[in-house]
Formats: C-alpha cells, sequence, structure tokens
C-alpha cells in the first residue's frame, strides 16, 4: 500500500484514480488470489474493502488503484483470469457513489505531569469540528477523544486534514465502497471477456 | 450423466478421487507415493491406470508436462504433502509458463491437523496459487468428483495450465456416495470461467483486409499454434498468402521447417533472417504468441514499422507487451479457420493481396547470406556441439522426438534440428527449468511409446535429474540421452565470456566427475562416451539401435562454442551479433 502522503491532488480526489468493484465467488482464499495477483504482478493496492453480497454465494471487493488506465486494463484482464473473480465492473467516479467510514482518536490536551492540570484543552474545537462535518464521538477521555465520520472520502479527506492540527493519535479508515448511481446517465462500464 | 445414473453406492474419498481419474480418462500417471496421499494409493492397486513411480517428485511433473506436450492431453501427477508438493512447484511453474495442461494431486495432512504445523504439513495451495491456473484444498470427501472434474476442465480449456487438488488424509479415508458430475454442473459450479473460444467476426475481418494490404507481412506463429491443433489451418494460411512464417522457440514444429516460407526461430538466439524479417516487417500475423522478451529484445526497438494482429486466447496478453492494432481474442484454430474464409471472400469480391515480391526477395537475400553455421573443427581439435546435432538429426528415425533442457544445447537443438512435424519437440520455454530434459523425455515416450525419443542435455542439466533415468530403466521407458558435455555452465560461461571480461565465476564443472558412462551403467542405462568426430556416428547408430533400456551418450565438446546469432539481453533486435565471419557483412542485414 502507498503512503497516505502520496494519495492525495486536492479536493479533485486522486492522481489516476480508479475504482474496481470485483463480483467474486465467495469461496475460502478468495481474497488471498486477489490480493496475491496485485503483489505478483507489482500493482499497487490503495484501499480495498470486502464483504459478502446480496447473494451470499458471492462477495463485492471494492478495490482502488492509482495507475495509469492501460495498467487499469491489464489488471481487469489478469484478474478476469483467476477462475472465481465472476465480474469486474470499473466505477466512473462521477457516476457512482462512493462511501467510507473513518474512526479517529485526537488528542485534546497535552497530558498532565505528576500533580498538575493539564494545559491546552482543545475538546471544544474538536467537538465543534466532528458537530460541523456531522460526524460522531464515540468516546471521551481526558487528554483526549474518539471521534467518527462517514461519508464520501473526499470530506475524510477534509476531515482528517483538520484533525491533524490537534494531533491524531490513532486513525482507522475502512477504504472506499462503491456502487453505480441510480441517475439516468449511470453508466456502469461492465468489462467484458472472460479469460481464458 | 447425473447423481440419479448411479446406484446409491458409498465408497471412499481415496476410491472416489482413482475413480474419477479414470472416468476422466486417464491411462498414465506419475507420482511417489508417502504419509498424507497413502490411502488414495491403495485403490490404486486395483486401478486400470498405470502409474509410474519416480525417484523424486519434481521429476513426476516435468515427465507430466513430456506426457502433456506430445500428446495432448493432459498430464497427470500424483505425491504427498510437504517437501512433495515443494518439489512439485518446480513442474507446476514450467507448465504455467508454457501453457502446458497438467493436473496435480497432493496429499495433505488430516483436516483436524491443518493449521498446526503438522508433520510434513505445508499451505500447498499458498504456495502453488501463483503457479497454477487454479488450485484447490478439497475438505470433504463428497467433493472431490466435482472437484477432479474442474479440475481437468480448467487445465485444459480456454489458455492450458497447471491445476492442483489438494486432498487431506482423512478426506481420503472418509465415505462418500459416488457420483459423477455433468458437464452442466460442472458449469454451472465455475460461474466465473468462461473461456473466449471464437474470434470476433468484424476483428477477423479487419485482419484480413490489413493482410491483404500489407507488403511486409510475417507470420509470428507461436506455442498457441500447438495448444490449438492450429498446425493444418496456419499451413493452409501460409500457402494461401505465401507470407513468410517464424516459428519461435515453444512453436518449433508448428510449421515445417523444410517448406520453403518457413523462417524458424526468431528471438534472442533466432537465426538473422527470422528476427531481422520481424524487424523490418510492415505487419506481424501473431498467432498465439505473447511478445516474450526473448524475442523482441528491447520492447521499443522491436519491429517499429509493423502493424500488429494478435491472436490469443487469453485476453490479458492482448497489449500487455505490444498494443495490437487488430486484437482477436479466440482459439487459434477456430480463428484462423475464420480468417482464411474472410481472406478468400475478400479475393472473390476482388481485393487483391499487395505485392509481396519484393518483400520476399529481400528475405531470401538475407536467408543466402546470413545462414546459420559455425566453424566445423580441425582433425584433432574438440567436437563442435553443432556437429553432433547434426548427426543425431539426420540419423534419428521418421518421427524423433527431440527433448532438451535449458542452456547453449538447448539453443543449438532449436537452431539445428529440423522440425517437420508437430509435437516433435519438447522444450522449457518460459521459465528455463535446467533439468527439464530426462524426465520430459521419459514422459514424452510414455505418451508415445511408438516414438523414438532422444533427450539432449548439457552436463550441467543432467546433474539436476539424471536419477529418473533409474525410473526409465526400471519402468523400461528406452528413452536415449545426448549429453552435451562441456564441463561448464556453458550458456552462463558464453555470457561471462562476453560481457564479464572473460572472467569466469563458478562455470566450470568437472571434466573428470561425474563419470557419466559409470553413472549410466549404475542406472541400468547403455553408456557410451564420444570424444573424436569419427566416433560419432557409430556412437549415434549404437544408441539407435538399442530398444530395450535408456542410453545416455556422452559427448564431449568444445567448451569454446558460444550460441550465434545473439541479442545481447537489453539490447534491441537490430544489434543482433552475428558469427565472426558473417559480422564484416551484417550492413546488408539493414
Amino acid at each position: 500500500m502507498s503512503e497516505r502522503s502520496e494519495r492525495t491532488t486536492g479536493r479533485s480526489g486522486f492522481k489516476n484514480h480508479h475504482i474496481l468493484s470485483v463480483l467474486v465467488q465467495n469461496r475460502p482464499g478468495v481474497l488471498a488470489r486477489v490480493a496475491g495477483l496485485f503483489a505478483r504482478r507489482d500493482y499497487n493496492i490503495f484501499s480495498l474493502a470486502v464483504a459478502p453480497a446480496e447473494d451470499e454465494n458471492f462477495s463485492r471487493i471494492t478495490i482502488v488503484v492509482d495507475v495509469e488506465s492501460v495498467t487499469v486494463e491489464q489488471i481487469v484482464k489478469q484478474l478476469f483470469k483467476l477462475i472465481e473473480v465472476v465480474k469486474i465492473s470499473e466505477l466512473d467516479p462521477r457516476h457512482s457513489v462512493e462511501r467510507e467510514l473513518l474512526m479517529a482518536t485526537v488528542r485534546t490536551s497535552v497530558p498532565a505531569s505528576k500533580g498538575e492540570k493539564s494545559t491546552e484543552n482543545n475538546r471544544g474545537q474538536v467537538v465543534e469540528l466532528v458537530n460541523i462535518f456531522e460526524g460522531k464521538i464515540l468516546a471521551v477521555g481526558v487528554d483526549a477523544i474518539t471521534v467518527s465520520l462517514e461519508g464520501h472520502p473526499d470530506k475524510l479527506d477534509d476531515f482528517e486534514e483538520l484533525l491533524n492540527g490537534y494531533g491524531i493519535v490513532e486513525l482507522q479508515r475502512t477504504g472506499r465502497v462503491a456502487l453505480p448511481k441510480l441517475d439516468r446517465e449511470a453508466r456502469l462500464r461492465v468489462v467484458k471477456g472472460k479469460a481464458g | 450423466m447425473t447423481k440419479s445414473n448411479y446406484k446409491r453406492e458409498t465408497i471412499t474419498g481415496a476410491q472416489a478421487l482413482i475413480r474419477s481419474l479414470e472416468h476422466e480418462g486417464v491411462e498414465v500417471m506419475f507420482g511417489l507415493p508417502g504419509g498424507c496421499i497413502l490411502p488414495a494409493y491403495d485403490p490404486l492397486l486395483d486401478s486400470s491406470i498405470r502409474h509410474i513411480l519416480v525417484r523424486h517428485e519434481q521429476g513426476a511433473g516435468h515427465m507430466a508436462e513430456g506426457y502433456a506436450h506430445v500428446t495432448g492431453r493432459p498430464g497427470v501427477a500424483m505425491v504427498t504433502s510437504g517437501p512433495a508438493a515443494t518439489n512439485m512447484v518446480t513442474p507446476l511453474c514450467d507448465a504455467y509458463m508454457d501453457s502446458i495442461p497438467m493436473v496435480c494431486i497432493t496429499g495433505q495432512v488430516p483436516t483436524t491437523a491443518i493449521g498446526t504445523d503438522a508433520f510434513q504439513e505445508c499451505d500447498t495451495v499458498g504456495i502453488t496459487r501463483s503457479v497454477t491456473k487454479h488450485n484447490e484444498l478439497v475438505m470433504r470427501a463428497q467433493d472431490l468428483p466435482l472437484a477432479v472434474r474442474q479440475s481437468f476442465h480448467i487445465a485444459t480449456t480456454g489458455r492450458p495450465g497447471p491445476t492442483l487438488i489438494d486432498v487431506p488424509k482423512d478426506v481420503l479415508q472418509a465415505p462418500m456416495e459416488w457420483y459423477w458430475p455433468s458437464d452442466d454442473e460442472v458449469a454451472d459450479s465455475l460461474p466465473g470461467y468462461r473461456p473466449t473460444v471464437k474470434g470476433h467476426t468484424r476483428m477477423i475481418k479487419e485482419a484480413a483486409k490489413v493482410i491483404l494490404a500489407s507488403e511486409r507481412p510475417i507470420i509470428y506463429a507461436g506455442g498457441g499454434i500447438l495448444k490449438a491443433r492450429a498446425a493444418e489451418a496456419l499451413r493452409e494460411l501460409v500457402e494461401l498468402t505465401q507470407i513468410h512464417v517464424v516459428t519461435t522457440l515453444m512453436a518449433r514444429g508448428a510449421f515445417p521447417d523444410d517448406h520453403p516460407l518457413c523462417l524458424g526461430m526468431p528471438g534472442m538466439h533466432g537465426n538473422a533472417t527470422a528476427v531481422t524479417s520481424m524487424q523490418k516487417a510492415d505487419l506481424l500475423i501473431t498467432l498465439g504468441a505473447r511478445f516474450d522478451d526473448r524475442i523482441t529484445g528491447r520492447v521499443n526497438s522491436f519491429a517499429p514499422e509493423a502493424k500488429i494482429i494478435h491472436v490469443d486466447i487469453d485476453p490479458a496478453e492482448q497489449g500487455k507487451v505490444r498494443r495490437p492494432d487488430v486484437p482477436i481474442v479466440g482459439d487459434c484454430k477456430h480463428v484462423i479457420v475464420e480468417l482464411i474464409k474472410a481472406i478468400k471472400d475478400l479475393q472473390e469480391g476482388g481485393t487483391e493481396q499487395a505485392d509481396i515480391g519484393v518483400w520476399k526477395s529481400r528475405i531470401s537475400g538475407w536467408q543466402e547470406q546470413f545462414p546459420l553455421a559455425y566453424e566445423q573443427s580441425e582433425p584433432g581439435e574438440a567436437l563442435k556441439p553443432q556437429f553432433c546435432l547434426e548427426q543425431l538429426r539426420d540419423a534419428a528415425p521418421e518421427g524423433t522426438i527431440l527433448v532438451s533442457g535449458v542452456g547453449q544445447h538447448q539453443m543449438w537443438s532449436s537452431q539445428y534440428w529440423k522440425f517437420n512435424e508437430p509435437y516433435t519437440w519438447v522444450n522449457s520455454g518460459g521459465l528455463g527449468t535446467m533439468g527439464f530434459s530426462v524426465p520430459a523425455a521419459i514422459g514424452a515416450k510414455v505418451g508415445r511409446p511408438d516414438r523414438t525419443v532422444w533427450a539432449v542435455d548439457g552436463d550441467g542439466c543432467f546433474q539436476m535429474t539424471a536419477q529418473e533415468l533409474v525410473t526409465a530403466s526400471v519402468e523400461r521407458i528406452p528413452i536415449k540421452v545426448a549429453i552435451l558435455n562441456n564441463s561448464y555452465l556453458g550458456m552462463v560461461r558464453q555470457w561471462q565470456e562476453m560481457f564479464y571480461d572473460e572472467r569466469y565465476s563458478e562455470v566450470y564443472l568437472s571434466p573428470e566427475l561425474p563419470n557419466f558412462v559409470g553413472w549410466a551403467e549404475a542406472m541400468g542405462c547403455v553408456g557410451i562416451r564420444v570424444d573424436s568426430p569419427e566416433e560419432v556416428a557409430p556412437a549415434i547408430d549404437k544408441a539407435n539401435s538399442i530398444d530395450d533400456r535408456p542410453v545416455v551418450v556422452d559427448f564431449r565438446v568444445d567448451a569454446r562454442e558460444k550460441v550465434f546469432p545473439m541479442v545481447p539481453a537489453g539490447f534491441g533486435n537490430d544489434d543482433l551479433v552475428l558469427p565472426a565471419w558473417q559480422q564484416a557483412t551484417r550492413a546488408s542485414l539493414a
């Protein structure tokens, strides 16, 4: 996985950002096959989310890759060669809905040394930020607070950047999940042709 | 056949496994038993399947490959868990690289012990995942027939390749109710596997147009021609269009070398005409080939003016190395047959083929000026390996199958043999597995017992897998082995001589040890040593006359001999290095 710092080019989102929605047979080892393929062919996974699909015999894997279009074409073809891969769609960000969940523990004050009161309490500011973003407060401690935010990954990027100013102690993001948009413009590009 | 056609019959997983192999038409398998696979070896005693007991599991894998190469049927290998499975990794990878249909069955520790680091446990499906087309750990005896059918189906259809079934010992011992899945059941169980066989009609028509318009076309025939059993169709296409053909290392024999339009092997050690005609072409009609780095040299200077028609059953090969102008995904035979029709349709509609006369005379000019050649040794000098090969070739009975290892002897074999029939050349192309030839030759001879099978090997390669000659002797599989023995790892020596200022590092093998004749005899073979040119023909005649045991001929050859032409690694094909005496006139290749 790439370094976080390489990731964004501002609000427009990812550089060479491609979202692949991969429907696979829900069988042991299938995630290892997909991940192994990326490692073997030197393709970089930015994020990956996997869970059973609408039919429990299948799982949907949402993979975000940061590569050139030519490489995406090759990745898709190589993925198709995996026997358990049933369908691959490249989701155009303009015609899909994307969501991600972020959880972060943020420092609200410098921990107190023995016998002294902690200084510089930022809890109020962090809570305000969470409210502006319509996030949630999950837990509150003396010197830190754990918050969550669900939304478009770009929104999460902004939130994360702002929280960073206070000091993020721990962070976990789920990686994006996506589905095609239900508007009349929806263009779900199903890549045709199954490999031999 | 469906489940209902059978009476309820309860048998063990092991019996179901062997019966499934019989139902798949398996006549012979190669293997070596051990702890976890033991239950499967019991019903084998009562089976119609011939089992060939190897001396090392790698041998079983290469034998299965050799068998598959010459018969077109999947080779089957069965071994136990742990070290046996890891010994199988090389043949699996070899088969994967060269698209050889092969099914491997490995034993596994009992399901209850999986993950506990049990004795002879290893993560076989994990280890072999990237060297198989598909693999499967079967956790229930009831699933075995379906797993076997899936494995054979996947191994032999689409782009062929190796598959592996890993079976825990308790699954082999457990009872199951026998059934044999129908074709539909197999297809339904693999919803993500639908190989494209039929080429796109519009693309085929486009290809026909491009072919007729080309003034400097070359047919670039790869191993896919052989996999698709498309040699006849290729010949028809060539005769219709009169376009010259290059046959890659994996396609030797796919188009006869004695045909006037055959240019032989292109690539790093290809002949000057085959290499140059690809470089100068305005169209490469690529049939079942994959623009391997050994063919293209430096990719950005490969065939710079050529349009590309690319026919391949594997969509991932389209555009992987070189972007095709006309991509056609499909089975080579099917596509070529349709292409011939499309060309004839165009011709009947009045489209004439462009004049390729000038191009063909340029090609003939190169052929005359740059024949494949070597300097014959003077009396008293060391034997030339090429001379040995020419003698072997000229004395070979009709239909002889040639199997090689990897290195100089492999390149000389491909260069100097005349392959006039498909499926008479077996070698390790993609992976370049030293030690391939002896076991692969045994597998080939098992598959085609009616044919003479010569393994051409190097002394380095031979020492990697020679123990399988014991298997050959015991099982009465009379192969013949020609060791081109230069006491060196010859190809590495050649690179060190040419690119490392003759600084020879760890390439010298002892000329005294082993005693190859003594070793051959110890393994039940006839051993013959040849030191001088006049001994060559009699030794070959003697070897050809022996048919009741394997023969090993130890040809002591000149270590200084190098393989030419050669495109140095990292260079473009225009930088082809010719033998010294041709180098002066190389400007005429421009």
